[in-house]
């Protein structure tokens, strides 16, 4: 390998990336738009499900506690009903995702059993805001179970040590604000660097057998090795310039909390780009189309790093075939140590698995592009 | 190959073929060219032409038989093979999106031509492109022509002792295609070996020798002068007679004459040596009523050559 011919690559293919729009607009503004779209417009916390009220009883009590459901910001009531077929048509008609149907004798049969129900309907349509608002739901009910308790003890002149309660205090770890965006943001950093990354090399190689230039490159003495490596070094340098602005957007702009050392995330995203790299490279190389192995790379890359790397979707909710499919899933490694080290403070002995998942996976795909590519015409 | 090929010879093929699938492109083909020689490669579309010119290049790997480029071995020594030649292939293939400057630079550094020896280099290439003052120029806005010059100013910047041309003036117009032969017969007095692929004739005309090929063999080779003389297998008469016809259909039939066939209101008749002469030719068509006015030996053009030696291979080849 000489490196005045992989030099002699990299400047060629830098210039080239400096003059073709569609590359510029990939490696500077996609990024900044992703970071934007994903940073503001992605988040899985649900606040104000509306919901429809169908108070039967219309007691004080009842009345109390519908004014419990639009305290805390969790639902706006949108909707109040007058009958079980108005909950029909307000679902239908979108006004509300849940309703609350308190019964006639909600109050009579409190007081005399000592229980009484309501009852919650909800639109499934969307399990995952339904799951959340159930609990919601559940969240208040509790509350005013507990004040029933306590006006009932307070009635009775009994103190809550005498009856022995269990009282559970939750508190969460790392992402203490239980704030989705914290737990999203960096995996947006995976999904920018797959998108950028595998776009952009996997036209490198199909661009010059479109054009021709290929047959007089390939005619010249350059190695297979210097033409792979000086066509990945500027698209490199590009990925690591890109996840640098993304990262420092995360932490300045969207306040992730960075807990770790820049080092071990620098290490983690050189190999997930090592690995994007190689796999727009090798597309690049068996596709001979540029339109074709652009496609492919967005098959390979931005889905699997959306959908299976536990970006939006937790890994251990899926069913086990596809958790057991994840660890062949590259960005799955790349996403863990993300938010290990911005959230956690993770250090590089606590992530050694993740890196070594990247490390062989970097080893294997750059092993594979190497090989690929023949200075060859048939 | 028991021996590497003596310095007098550049480029060498032996039975060289290239097969693919069951397509021949390349049908046992023997050629040898000497240093500093200009061979003019020349053949029908699809006679093979680009493909020997590949294997050469060691882009394409042959089927079988070998060729020697620069005393190397295509097959096995293809890295030492691309040190030592230029090529230029069929589809205009430098960067478009590069101004000139940056393509000579881009071929330097992939050349290694010597950093001290660059600045001279590219001032050469420059010059012989006819592009001095325009090296800022991106190359998809240059016309045909200096394309064309660039292009082999990139293929030569490394000083390669063999050239590969493969229809390097397709699509330029004449005045262009005349300088870039200039730039050729420069390279070979230069001790340059160039084997130039052409379907212009006038082109094969400023060749030292022309191989002929079609359908993947090497149909005829020799200098311009020798393929005129005996190409045709005979000598050419040209005849002014009445009625055409009636003097075709003769001819035709008759022992002695290679071929016949209507000349705009002459008839090119092929005399085989030895055959007909003027006086029994004279005799045989006025014994079919025919009336010849004259007679006269012509000098065929290499078109003529051409067109009677691919014509000919068509006839005496069963199909494939």
């Amino acid at each position: 390998m000489k490196l005045r011919r992989l030099l002699a690559m990299a400047y060629k293919e830098t210039l080239q990336i400096w003059r073709d729009p569609r590359s510029l607009a990939i490696a500077l503004i996609m990024p900044l738009m992703q970071m934007g779209l994903l940073g503001y417009g992605v988040s899985l916390d649900i606040k104000q499900v509306p919901l429809c009220i169908y108070d039967q009883e219309n007691s004080q009590l009842s009345r109390a506690i519908v004014s419990r459901f639009d305290a805390g910001g969790w639902f706006a009531t949108t909707g109040v009903l007058h009958s079980q077929a108005g909950v029909r048509a307000a679902m239908d008609a979108g006004t509300c995702i849940g309703a609350v149907v308190i019964p006639v004798d909600f109050s009579r049969q409190l007081a005399s059993t000592g229980t009484a129900s309501i009852q919650a309907v909800f639109d499934a349509t969307d399990v995952n805001t339904t799951n959340i608002a159930q609990g919601y739901l559940q969240g208040v009910v509790a509350q005013i179970n507990a004040q029933i308790q306590a006006q009932w003890q307070a009635a009775h002149g009994v103190s809550a040590s005498q009856l022995g309660q269990v009282d559970l205090q939750p508190s969460t770890w790392f992402n203490q604000t239980l704030d989705s965006r914290n737990f999203i943001i960096p995996g947006v950093v995976a999904v920018i660097l797959a998108l950028v990354g595998a776009q952009l090399t996997s036209l490198t190689v199909s661009r010059e057998w479109e054009r021709g230039t290929m047959e007089q490159l390939i005619s010249t003495p350059v190695t297979a090795l210097e033409v792979m490596l000086g066509k990945l070094l500027p698209y490199f340098v590009v990925g690591m310039v890109d996840a640098a602005v993304c990262l420092a957007l995360a932490v300045y702009w969207f306040d992730v909390p960075f807990r770790g050392s820049v080092l071990t995330l620098f290490a983690a995203t050189a190999l997930f780009s090592l690995v994007i790299l190689g796999i727009g490279y090798l597309i690049s190389v068996r596709i001979r189309s540029q339109l074709a192995a652009s496609q492919v790379a967005l098959y390979v890359t931005l889905l699997p790093t959306t959908l299976l790397s536990g970006y939006t979707f937790p890994i251990d909710q899926m069913p086990k075939p596809i958790q057991a499919l994840t660890l062949v899933v590259y960005p799955r490694y790349y996403v863990t140590i993300l938010r290990g080290i911005f959230l956690k403070g993770s250090s590089l002995v606590d992530l050694w698995q993740p890196l070594l998942g990247l490390v062989i996976f970097a080893v294997v795909i750059v092993w594979l592009a190497a090989r690929a590519f023949h200075k060859r015409l048939d | 190959m028991s021996a590497a090929a003596p310095p007098s010879i550049a480029v060498e093929a032996r039975r060289l073929s290239k097969r693919f699938g069951d397509f021949v492109a390349v049908d046992h083909l023997d050629l040898s060219i000497g240093r500093g020689e200009v061979m003019g490669f020349i053949g029908p579309n699809g006679a093979g032409k680009s493909t020997t010119i590949r294997m050469f290049c060691g882009l394409l790997p042959p089927s079988e038989g070998q060729a020697m480029v620069a005393g190397f071995d295509v097959a096995s020594q293809s890295q030492q093979v691309r040190e030592h030649i230029g090529y230029m292939s069929q589809k205009f293939s430098l960067y478009g999106d590069l101004t000139v400057a940056e393509n000579l630079r881009f071929f330097g550094g992939i050349y290694r031509v010597p950093q001290r020896e660059m600045a001279q280099r590219l001032a050469y290439a420059l010059g012989m492109a006819g592009l001095q003052g325009r090296d800022d120029a991106l190359v998809a806005t240059l016309a045909g022509g200096w394309k064309q010059r660039l292009a082999l100013g990139c293929a030569i910047l490394h000083r390669p002792p063999v050239l590969f041309l493969d229809e390097p003036t397709s699509g330029v117009e004449p005045q262009a295609r005349r300088q870039f032969w200039d730039l050729i017969h420069q390279l070979a007095a230069d001790g340059v070996t160039i084997l130039v692929s052409t379907h212009y004739m006038d082109e094969a005309e400023y060749c030292n020798r022309i191989a002929l090929i079609d359908r993947g063999r090497l149909v005829a080779i020799g200098t311009p002068g020798e393929l005129r003389t005996r190409g045709l297998g005979g000598a050419l008469l040209e005849l002014q007679c009445a009625p055409l016809g009636t003097a075709l259909a003769v001819l035709q039939q008759a022992q002695g004459v290679v071929d016949a066939a209507i000349f705009g209101d002459k008839l090119h008749v092929v005399a085989g040596s030895g055959g007909l002469t003027a006086n029994a030719l004279a005799a045989l068509l006025q014994a079919h009523g025919v009336q010849l006015a004259s007679v006269r030996t012509v000098t065929p053009s290499l078109e003529d050559v051409f067109v009677r030696l691919v014509a000919r291979g068509q006839e005496t080849r069963p199909a494939t």
